[in-house]
């Protein structure tokens, strides 16, 4: 049952990451990126990391999609078919490389059988946060350092000369 | 749950292939760029919790949550720059940012 579901919410990502790569305008990229990113959160949930599922839908879905929509939609861009659609020509060097992943993942797989055991152990809340604030509490300190210097160079470069 | 690592790997990789091609398929465009670098970043998500939840361990659990962090400052400076470049040149197009000149 969990497993169809996974693999279910798996297709609806890759589609919707398809289509939003391959979309003609930027907003309609940002709904359908929106969409599999709710799959991906789904898909953690699953994998058992509840916490970082609702971080995914608050601060991903939520917030960074809203920020690019938000920028798109103040940027008042020249009507889309005067922005520079990617042509085949564009799109070869992006295919190859894309290929050459793909390729190097089938090799990958084709080359040795997967021993591995399935099955994954949910990770409770409870250790999370102690992993977090007793052994990582000094990254805690360094992330929060770093929001505040984006937060600075954000208000610079915003600002209205 | 029953899926193999191996699985939730594949999903992850051909992620990380497609924001790859979007980001050098749309080279011509600043905010398909940054689409391109968000979904490249998920896909490291991805392979991060699936093997915190394969392991046990719940260290890649949280570094996604430091990639989380990471990412809301990329994304918010990034989008300050393309603000800031389309305010001087009125275009996101790349090939038009050609100078340095402050």
């Amino acid at each position: 049952m969990e497993a169809t579901l996974f693999y279910i919410l798996a297709a609806v990502l890759l589609i919707g990451i398809l289509l939003a790569i391959t979309a003609r305008q930027a907003v309609r990229s940002i709904v359908y990126l929106v969409t599999s990113f709710f799959a991906l959160a789904l898909m953690f949930y699953l994998l058992g990391a509840p916490l970082i599922a609702a971080f995914e839908v608050i601060i991903y879905a939520g917030a960074i999609m809203v920020l690019f929509l938000f920028v798109i939609m103040m940027l008042e861009l020249e009507s889309p078919e005067k922005l520079a659609k990617p042509n085949f020509k564009n799109w070869l060097p992006a295919l190859l490389l894309a290929g050459a992943v793909v390729g190097a993942l089938v090799v990958l797989l084709a080359s040795r059988v997967q021993a591995v055991p399935p099955g994954f152990t949910e990770i409770p809340v409870r250790q999370f946060a102690f992993a977090l604030f007793k052994q990582y509490g000094v990254a805690v300190e360094v992330v929060s350092m770093q929001l505040l210097f984006a937060l600075v160079g954000a208000l610079y470069l915003g600002r209205r000369r | 749950m029953s899926v193999p690592l191996s699985h939730v790997l594949i999903v992850a990789s051909l992620m990380f292939a497609m924001g790859l091609g979007c980001v050098i398929a749309w080279r011509a465009n600043v905010i398909m760029m940054l689409i391109g670098i968000e979904i490249m970043l998920n896909a490291v998500m991805l392979t991060f919790v699936g093997g915190s939840a394969h392991w046990g361990i719940a260290d890649g659990q949280l570094f996604s949550l430091m990639l989380m962090a990471l990412t809301s400052a990329e994304v918010s400076l990034a989008l300050a720059m393309v603000v800031y470049l389309h305010r001087r040149k009125q275009t996101v197009n790349t090939d038009d940012f050609n100078s340095m000149k402050g």
